[in-house]
């Protein structure tokens, strides 16, 4: 269940702790002035948290802090933060003080007594260093030492009232069977359970010997918070708890731009390939040329000059690289430019959820833009079944708002069939675009056919293909389908070369029908141009033979006329009168 | 000094010279100092069973300081008293520390080497 945000921003006033994902889970960090505990079995990170949550304060927020160490000496304590990048003796210096409290072990006990003289002690040293937060850390060896369960409590509730006077953010941390969280109720010091404002237990649990590692908040009083067990890890900056998107978060950007796959045809058949900041699963048997897929996707990307990361969990990431430039993709060049990182499951090791934060942190120093996970479904080793699917889930999640193309290939099972089975970390349900690639043994061969089962967001071809490998590349070929059969392989090739000598022949017998009609065509247009000259000639013929009666006509009439005229003038004269 | 050395080696009580140092004792001023918590209750119980102890075990050779955490928190800061009431035996050497209000009045006498006395 997730709380609901504006019910956390309504909240008490909250110290934030700065430890990655925790502020999320509990609105915005512990009580502040008040009392914390934290729970958690041996090597859960109960100190790691409490230290970081000190020098968090100390760096980040100006609240220097102090840190009472009961079981370990501070020198102990502070060799261990060494590991982490925590700048511990910088901070040391003015804003967190570390305080020895460990029994002495030449201290006799005789009677009662109470930690008076600490909280006098430590009252003083909070006052001359303005410290604002406190832990105390295995607060479960001073309550040991008291001698029954009234003491105990009457301790606890001593400090619970200096804490308050003092106005200190205040962590115990209390050891817990690691096994049985709730049985602390029956432990001696349970009651702080029901007394603490927030309570939060560790876990470290063990699934078919891969470590993991889990946080829940029990308890806190006047917030809301995420009451599910949260995986963490621990990493160089302390405690990094994961945390899926939470209600409220803003969208990452959307982007229209295409990347391509790196293989021309499967662009087209993708209407111009990737989305950037996509996530592209390719699944398929074993040999189905998944790496190869993806390797030409990162080949891509790099000669567009885009930083890649591959990660590879099947082999060493030199095998990767000569086993991809047998099938003409040279990736060797850009591992010696730097461009591409090729890392391989030898130097990522552990958990779903250790391999996560790796890969994270691999990408962002090497500010990767595109990324290949080789295969996916390595997170769903034996012991990572509960996590893996959340693991995938933050890693799809983290890349699209990081703006980073995901490639990320998964291996189906082969007893599942040649359906095209889901994966087991169902994570096409969120993958972009989803590419199957499959086997079709047919004639004696086995064959590679590529489909597209689904691309969000752009057309795409509903056609299965053949994916052929050659030194050359990779290439996408159509299937031919025959009587309600798909043929691929030699059987193609065959059905190809007969389809190209029938056109040899239906051309041949084209040319020559062309050459006929041609002659035929001359001809009669030469007939055509002998009849039309004659047709002229005959035209001509008429002229002239209209001209010569017209001429005759009036040859005629001039005659009568000079007849006429000659014959004398009485014809005149008596038209004259 | 010497035999102070020794005693450091083996404890206090169970040494073949007890005599000897239990000579030197009879002699040695005691010198305390406890630290209280204001007038809590464990910590008046302590000073009561404290000076008892003395009246009865160590007539006029002792010494007794008392200081309060809350007032002089810097004392105790510097001693290192994390619990109250806390007493420590500065003189003789060794010095001891006893945590509690003293109730277990034979488990501080041997604590404080003062277990021949009581016979």
């Amino acid at each position: 269940m997730k709380s609901d945000r504006s019910l956390a921003a309504t909240a008490p006033r909250k110290a934030p702790t700065g430890v990655a994902g925790f502020d999320e889970i509990s609105g915005g960090g512990l009580p502040r002035g008040r009392t914390t505990l934290l729970l958690g079995g041996p090597g859960s990170g109960k100190t790691v948290f409490a230290l970081q949550f000190l020098v968090n304060g100390a760096r980040y927020y100006n609240e220097p802090g102090i840190f009472v160490a009961f079981e370990e000496t501070s020198k102990r304590v502070l060799a261990n933060a060494e590991g982490f990048d925590w700048q511990l003796a910088e901070l040391r210096r003015k804003k967190l003080l570390f305080v020895d409290a460990q029994p002495k072990p030449d201290l006799v006990h005789s009677g009662d007594f109470d930690l008076c003289g600490m909280l006098a002690t430590l009252a003083l040293q909070a006052r001359e260093h303005k410290a604002r937060r406190i832990v105390f850390d295995a607060m479960d060896i001073v309550l040991a030492m008291l001698p029954n369960l009234a003491a105990r409590r009457r301790e606890i509730y001593r400090l619970h009232e200096w804490l308050l006077v003092c106005d200190l953010t205040c962590i115990f941390t209390l050891k817990a069977s690691a096994d049985e969280p709730t049985s602390i109720t029956q432990q001696p010091y349970g009651f702080m359970r029901f007394m603490v404002d927030c309570s939060v237990i560790l876990n470290h649990s063990v699934v078919l010997g891969v470590s993991q590692r889990n946080l829940r908040v029990q308890k806190y009083r006047g917030s809301s918070f995420d009451e599910n067990e949260t995986p963490f890890v621990i990493g160089r900056a302390g405690f990094d708890v994961a945390i899926v998107r939470l209600l409220g978060r803003t969208d990452a950007d959307v982007t229209n731009e295409r990347v391509t796959s790196g293989v021309k045809r499967l662009d087209t058949m993708l209407g111009g390939g990737y989305y950037r900041a996509a996530c592209v699963l390719i699944t398929g048997f074993p040999g189905t040329a998944k790496t190869t897929l993806s390797g030409a996707f990162a080949e891509a990307a790099c000669r567009r000059g885009e930083r890649t990361l591959f990660v590879s969990f099947d082999s060493d990431g030199a095998e990767v690289i000569r086993n991809l430039a047998s099938v003409g993709i040279r990736l060797d060049r850009f591992v010696k430019s730097g461009l591409l990182s090729v890392v391989s499951s030898r130097t990522i090791s552990g958990s779903a959820e250790m391999c996560l934060v790796r890969i994270k942190a691999i990408a962002s120093t090497n500010r990767a833009r595109c990324l290949v996970i080789d295969p996916v479904s390595a997170f769903s080793k034996p012991g990572n079944e509960l996590t893996a699917h959340g693991v995938a889930e933050r890693l799809i999640d983290w890349s699209k708002s990081s703006g980073i193309t995901l490639v990320c290939t998964s291996l189906l099972n082969e007893m599942s069939g040649q359906t095209e089975g889901d994966t087991s970390l169902q994570i096409s349900q969120l993958a972009d675009t989803w590419i199957h690639l499959n086997y079709l043994v047919q004639a004696g061969e086995r064959n590679r056919g590529m489909s597209i089962i689904k691309s969000r967001g752009t057309p795409h071809s509903n056609q299965v293909r053949e994916l052929i490998l050659s030194n050359a590349g990779v290439t996408v070929a159509d299937i031919f389908t025959a009587g309600g059969e798909v043929l691929m392989g030699t059987m193609r090739w065959e059905k190809e070369s007969a389809e190209r000598v029938a056109n040899e022949v239906a051309e041949v017998a084209g040319k020559l029908k062309r050459v006929t009609l041609d002659a035929q065509q001359a001809e009669l247009k030469v007939r055509l141009k002998a009849v039309q000259t004659e047709l002229i000639a005959k035209q001509v013929e008429k002229t002239l033979l209209a001209s010569t009666t017209a001429s005759r006509k009036a040859e005629i009439l001039r005659g009568r006329v000079r007849m006429r005229q000659l014959r004398g003038a009485d014809a005149a004269s008596p038209r004259r009168k | 000094m010497a035999a102070c050395g020794c005693a450091s080696y083996a404890g206090p009580t169970r040494h073949p010279r007890g005599a000897s140092e239990r000579i030197m004792t009879r002699r040695t001023m005691f010198k305390f100092r406890l630290y209280v918590a204001a007038d809590t209750l464990n910590s008046v119980q302590a000073t009561i069973n404290l000076n008892a102890l003395c009246r009865a075990h160590l007539p006029g050779r002792h010494e007794i300081e008392v200081v309060d955490v809350f007032r002089e928190p810097k004392r105790a800061l510097a001693e290192g008293v994390r619990m109250t009431p806390t007493l420590l035996k500065l003189a003789p050497f060794p010095t001891r520390r006893i945590v509690g209000t003293l109730s277990q009045t034979q488990r501080v006498l041997d604590t404080l080497g003062l277990e021949a006395d009581v016979q």
